[in-house]
């Protein structure tokens, strides 16, 4: 079994006839990375909650490290999230007036990791995305591109098996954009499989594979 | 499954009030200022029933007072001479002794006052044991001399007639010789002016009746002697006689203030019930405004009930926060005024738990449908609304 994800002919429908998601299939094998891109409107932000089981499919199955999500109740997909699954989102959603380590160790809380070893595992994580010198800062002292790497540092301080980064670099100047997509270029290298949601073209081609979206579907590229 | 511990959900529910400071401290004062006006109501009552205790302690409930009541006919009855002599030489009776009302008789401050301004004073023939047996002390001064014009003045009297050497009693100069200080067990000494015994028979036509004999008796045998008091004092007609307990009609004048303090417990319980509503209130817009949070909450892998135990807890802490200050101040306030009162403080220790106990209920109930609501949010709702 190399597949950390596994999409067969997944549809989302919502109340009111959208359907966002259309009989798709995906497979992301352990150590991949990956961008899903395409253009507002084409079912990738679906996709993440799909992918990232805080959503259902209507259709098809979503396995997600082997487990199929259909079949798991809420404790198993919390399960499953705070130990397998890690989100970066575009709003960074970190808590203001608390430290870099407090928000990160915050990632660590509902994986059952005792305070002390949530701090020095927060600590390390920092290190980890370069931010060893900022571990006492609030998110108002820190620039939109530490912001978004502590929020990375939140979300690989468990060891999740995949990654999964809904528009990374959406909020963040083009310099700071770049080194976030190097940084989870260097966590890929270093095995975490990682799988990137956004719109631009110019960050996915950089990365290995690309899977691009079009109305719900996925298209050849 | 993994599960909260309970330091980190109380450090979880710490980090919500605390990004809102303001707000928790407002609603956490809502409760506060219930649970503080119960905790004084329950204080004071308490406090004031301690010093009862207490002052009954010193002045002892042995006292028994008979009087006259009416004939049958409906008119005054008189007490027999011999009462106090027969109540004497019941067994366990310590000291009986009597005052007897001079009749129509007013006390003036000096011979100038016109007739009829009296003030209210009652002029009393006293026998000289009768201050050890009511337990009265004086202020100034001493007993009067028997079989001579002199006077001993009720607290009372000696305020209203002012500090005067001498009063006039049926064109009489009565020499003042002492002041006595408030009579817990016999208030009626205090608007009384004291005459010697013989004197008031010499100068005051006074018939010798008694119209209130005042006994102390042993304390095991205190409804023995009451019951037989009546027929003692007037065997003839025992049912002309009032027998009462004046430490019952203190302890019961105390009891009526009961009512009241039940009244005020349930203003306190009015405003616990509007600082719960007030945490109900602050929790539901807190669960509408960090929508956000629960979201990335879940996404990190807080399951449903973690997310409902974190609003609990943090509502709880809310009103236990309230509640403890509460306590805090009900206490201070119950010290406060019982030492105006010159009263010992006193607040139950089922008042405190009591209150803490109601804070938990509050909390608790307050925290649970802001809870629920935000277990039931679906997290891709919630990180939709950021």
């Amino acid at each position: 079994m190399s597949a950390v994800i596994e999409l067969a002919a997944v549809t989302k429908a919502y109340r009111g006839g959208v359907t966002a998601v259309r009989s798709v299939d995906l497979t992301v094998a352990y150590g991949e990375l990956v961008a899903i891109v395409g253009p507002s409107g084409s079912g990738k932000s679906t996709m993440l909650h799909l992918i990232g089981t805080l959503d259902q499919p209507t259709h098809g199955t979503v396995r997600i490290d082997g487990h199929d999500v259909a079949t798991l109740t809420d404790r198993q997909l919390s399960e499953l999230r705070a130990h397998r699954i890690g989100f970066v989102f575009q709003q960074f959603h970190l808590a203001p007036g608390r430290s870099a380590v407090a928000n990160v160790a915050d990632g660590l809380l509902y994986a059952g990791v005792r305070r002390k070893e949530r701090e020095w595992r927060a600590e390390a994580a920092l290190a980890r995305v370069g931010l060893g010198d900022r571990l006492g800062h609030r998110p108002h002292q820190l620039s939109g591109g530490e912001r978004q790497r502590v929020a990375i540092a939140r979300a690989v301080a468990g060891d999740p098996a995949v990654l999964l980064a809904d528009e990374p670099t959406g909020n963040l100047d083009s310099v700071s954009g770049a080194g976030v997509v190097e940084l989870l270029r260097e966590l890929n290298a270093s095995g975490t499989t990682v799988l990137v949601i956004t719109h631009d073209h110019e960050i996915a081609d950089g990365l290995p594979r690309q899977v691009p979206m079009r109305d719900g579907q996925v298209v050849a590229s | 499954m993994t599960r909260l511990r309970v330091p980190d959900l109380v450090r979880l529910g710490g980090y919500g009030l605390r990004s809102r400071p303001l707000r928790a401290v407002l609603s956490a004062l809502g409760i506060a200022i219930g649970i503080a006006a119960m905790t004084a109501v329950v204080g004071i009552s308490a406090s004031s029933r301690a010093d009862l205790d207490r002052a009954l302690a010193a002045l002892g409930t042995n006292l028994l007072t008979v009087t006259p009541g009416q004939t049958m006919f409906g008119d005054e009855a008189v007490l027999p001479d011999s009462a106090v002599a027969m109540i004497r030489r019941i067994g366990p009776v310590q000291s009986a002794t009597a005052t007897g009302k001079v009749p129509s008789t007013a006390v003036y401050r000096t011979d100038r006052i016109p007739a009829g301004e009296t003030g209210g004073l009652a002029v009393l023939a006293a026998q000289p044991d009768l201050l050890s047996t009511v337990g009265a002390s004086f202020t100034h001064g001493s007993w009067v001399k028997p079989s001579y014009p002199t006077v001993v003045l009720g607290a009372t009297a000696a305020r209203r007639l002012g500090n005067v050497p001498a009063v006039y009693i049926d064109g009489r100069w009565w020499t003042v010789t002492g002041v006595l200080a408030p009579v817990p067990l016999a208030p009626e000494l205090d608007s009384a002016v004291l005459v010697g015994w013989q004197a008031a028979g010499s100068y005051l036509s006074f018939d010798g009746h008694p119209t209130t004999v005042y006994t102390r008796s042993q304390d095991a045998h205190v409804s023995a002697v009451r019951s037989v008091l009546a027929p003692t004092a007037n065997p003839s007609s025992p049912d002309e006689v009032k027998v009462s307990k004046p430490s019952d009609a203190l302890a019961a004048r105390r009891a009526t203030d009961q009512t009241f303090t039940a009244l005020l417990l349930g203003l306190g319980a009015v405003a616990l019930l509007v600082g719960g509503i007030g945490v109900a209130n602050t929790m539901v817009i807190s669960v509408l405004e960090r929508r956000a949070e629960i979201g990335l909450r879940r996404s990190l892998g807080a399951t449903r009930g973690q997310i409902r135990t974190q609003f609990v807890t943090e509502s709880l802490l809310l009103s236990l926060l309230g509640g403890a200050a509460g306590v805090l101040l009900g206490y201070l306030v119950t010290g406060l005024y019982a030492t105006t009162q010159a009263w010992p403080t006193v607040v139950p220790l089922w008042a405190l738990a009591g209150g803490v106990g109601a804070t938990v209920a509050i909390g608790a109930i307050a925290g649970l449908y802001p809870a629920i609501r935000a277990a039931r949010l679906a997290p891709t709702e919630a990180l939709v609304a950021a």
